[in-house]
């Protein structure tokens, strides 16, 4: 092929696309966002597996402060009986058994209890698959909220939540997304989460992040088997039981899996036995994906380029074959098809 | 090759016109199209009860699999399978090859109701449907989110498909002036044509990667994107060659002359598998996580089939004297797309695991609703090549000029 001018545009059009399309699709590290950071005042909650006892005070506490249905899974169609979260119901007590049952918070011939709820992830997976903005973080308490008005039922979040808290209704033509948001319609009014409101161990307390981490290093500092007090409520309530502390395993949840969360959890038995998912990244699953479509679309630089390029090249390509057989008598000759 | 007779009507029409493109006429009543409609009244009946009772009440999908076929197959399979006019495009606009013009109108006629279909079926899964325009209206869209940028790409790009088919449209109207002052701007659809499909299928993969370890490590990676892409355009590629065959059996015409053509298009579908699978298995390697390839259980099996549905595509048309035979030809292509439906279903629904206790398979009334779906898709394509000028029309004209 001789390099003519035409020649030269129609390769340098088509290699600029080339480029442009490789630029488009290469991720590269240099514009990675790190994990979100705590809001400064951020609240939190605390559930110690080792003080629960299973009463399911906190969910029937949860039912009435969010006007939730009951919802009967056993037949007896008595009482409340969800097994797992779902579409009614924001949090659930579940329990670990193993052989005897003897010990409780023991692996062993043991068992436990876990709370399943929201845990307010610091950089919520939910919130940046959200594609309407009807998942949010509050800026100041860190509390992710959700709006049905802006809702589309996409249900991206509850795919990419890596704790499986937002449930979906699939058995309504109006279907809502359902997951705990801490009450914030009773933070307001300057009141509490029901569940850590209803809870008559401390199993569940509520508090800011700095005064739960306080509690969690005072709880982890006890020697196991010898007496003290522990608050309910809140740390700060004043209102407390004495009780012999209980062997925690060494993991905080929540503190760093999956860039942290402001619901943590401590507990006798391993977490893995809980049906929690261990060994997650400290790197938020959030800002893996945001850096992806940052580095790919931030500021539509890239596929503007490659719009460019693209657009140049159909230019010079068009020129030469239109989609157009009505006026190959007006044209200029030189073309020819293959 | 069987050389077809071509039927006295569409020869009197080719003898007709002077155009490249023709309507293949006839009628629009036969049992298959008959077939089409049954299927599609009966996709009716269960999306009146998916609207009056909610989507628990005709499909299976849970809060461990929210997404079923309605999206794996709906949008993400179907919007690939719609990706022809996507690679012609890029073919014959881009990368300048001329020779394959012809091919481009039939092309763009899948993928504008591929996409078309797809865009609407979206509607059909969301749960809160009514407030589907958030997605794209500043105040509530989120651009941090992938899904946000699927769904303003695909909307998009289904304007942009209409707009490129309008000449077909105007022609049948003879608005002579409208198409020539249309096709003087055009090569800017052109580019946002397949700017935006590069855009969107790769991040139909992205959809996936802020999932984390739910998606087991032989499909989570951070080349999702790219990987999605590469076989998305193979997919349009692989899809341009079935659509030539089932066109010319199903409408019976003579494929003689497309077929240099269709075999260059399967040497191009055997580099760009080629990249993928060298890609793909580099990038197991790479993350370690190629030891699974064996001790995944039906994961591990799944993955096994899928990637032989890639190899085999390849080693046959390795082959020249394989890529000058149509029934060669036909086997890649549908080895090539099963591989692609695997590669989707699997990253989607076979990886996904998001705890235990949760089991997903689409219900028989959510499969008859995405069969309806393609019956339609089908039963306009039918009803388009019959009336409007979109299949070539092997005239003389393209070796008189």
């Amino acid at each position: 092929m001789t390099i003519t001018r035409r020649n030269f545009l129609r390769a340098a059009a088509g290699g600029t696309a080339a480029a442009a399309a490789c630029a488009t699709l290469a991720p590269s590290p240099a514009e990675a966002r790190d994990n979100k950071a705590l809001p400064d005042n951020a609240l939190g909650m605390l559930y110690d597996s080792t003080l629960c006892i299973g009463c399911k005070a906190c969910m029937s506490g949860c039912k009435t402060a969010n006007n939730l249905p009951p919802e009967d899974n056993v037949g007896e169609k008595l009482w409340d009986t969800p097994l797992e979260l779902s579409g009614k119901t924001y949090t659930v007590i579940k329990i670990y058994q193993n052989g005897t049952m003897e010990h409780k918070d023991k692996a062993e011939n043991g068992f436990a209890h876990i709370k399943r709820q929201c845990l307010h992830c610091v950089d919520p997976s939910c919130v940046s698959a959200c594609p309407v903005s009807a998942m949010t973080k509050d800026a100041k308490t860190g509390v992710v909220g959700y709006n049905k008005d802006a809702c589309i039922g996409c249900r991206y979040c509850v795919a990419a939540c890596p704790f499986g808290v937002p449930q979906f209704q699939y058995d309504t033509p109006t279907p809502q997304i359902a997951k705990c948001q801490m009450c914030k319609h009773l933070l307001v009014d300057g009141k509490i989460p029901a569940c850590a409101q209803q809870c008559p161990t401390g199993a569940t307390i509520f508090g800011t992040y700095p005064q739960l981490s306080a509690e969690i290093d005072r709880r982890k500092a006890m020697k196991a088997g010898e007496p003290n007090l522990f608050p309910r409520r809140t740390p700060d309530s004043g209102d407390t039981h004495e009780r012999a502390a209980a062997e925690y395993v060494d993991h905080v949840y929540g503190q760093k899996d999956a860039g942290g969360t402001q619901v943590r959890y401590l507990s006798g038995v391993p977490f893995d036995k809980l049906a929690l998912p261990v060994g997650l990244p400290e790197r938020a699953y959030a800002a893996d994906s945001e850096t992806l479509q940052h580095t790919l679309y931030g500021g539509l630089i890239l596929p503007g380029v490659a719009l460019a390029g693209l657009v140049a090249a159909a230019w010079h390509g068009s020129k030469d074959h239109h989609d157009d057989d009505d006026l190959h008598d007006d044209r200029h000759g030189g073309h020819n098809h293959g | 090759m069987v050389n077809h007779p071509i039927p006295s009507e569409v020869a009197s029409r080719l003898q007709k016109a002077k155009a490249k493109h023709t309507a293949l006429g006839g009628s629009l009543w036969s049992p298959f199209t008959l077939v089409l409609g049954v299927f599609i009244a009966i996709a009716m009946f269960f999306l009146a009860q998916r609207f009056i009772y909610g989507l628990g009440a005709v499909t299976n999908i849970n809060n461990g699999y929210p997404w079923g076929i309605w999206v794996v197959w709906d949008v993400v399979i179907a919007t690939g399978f719609a990706c022809g006019g996507y690679a012609m495009a890029l073919v014959v606009y881009i990368l300048n090859k001329g020779e394959y013009h012809h091919l481009v109108r039939p092309a763009l006629t899948a993928s504008l109701f591929g996409y078309s279909l797809g865009g609407l079926s979206v509607l059909i899964d969301l749960g809160r449907y009514w407030n589907f325009w958030h997605i794209l209206w500043p105040g509530y869209a989120q651009p941090g989110s992938v899904m946000f940028e699927v769904a303003a790409c695909i909307s998009l790009y289904i304007v942009v498909l209409w707009i490129e088919f309008s000449p077909t449209f105007l022609e049948h109207l003879r608005k002579r002036d409208l198409k020539g002052k249309l096709n003087k701007v055009m090569f800017v659809f052109i580019g946002l044509g397949v700017l935006l499909p590069t855009m969107h299928q790769s991040s139909l993969g992205s959809l996936l990667v802020v999932f984390g370890y739910q998606i087991h490590p032989l499909w989570q990676t951070p080349l999702l994107p790219l990987l999605f892409l590469l076989t998305a355009v193979c997919m349009g590629f692989a899809i341009v060659i079935v659509e030539a065959t089932v066109a010319a059996v199903g409408f019976k015409r003579d494929i003689h002359e497309e077929l240099p053509l269709l075999s260059k298009i399967g040497k191009i579908i055997m580099g760009i598998l080629v990249a993928y699978l060298i890609i793909r298995i580099g990038d197991l390697i790479w993350r370690g996580a190629i030891f699974q390839v064996f001790t995944s259980g039906i994961k591990s099996v799944m993955f096994v089939i899928e990637m032989a549905t890639f190899a085999y595509p390849v080693v046959v048309l390795s082959s020249p004297a394989n890529r000058r035979r149509l029934s060669k030809l036909l086997a890649a292509s549908l080895s090539m797309l099963t591989g692609a439906v695997l590669y989707r279903i699997d990253a989607f629904l076979v990886a996904y695991d998001t705890g235990p206790g949760w089991h997903y398979f689409p219900s028989a009334p959510e499969m008859l609703v995405t069969i309806g779906v393609i019956a339609i898709e089908v039963l306009a394509y039918i009803v388009f090549v019959r009336k409007f000028p979109i299949l070539p029309g092997h005239s003389t004209t393209a070796a008189a000029e």
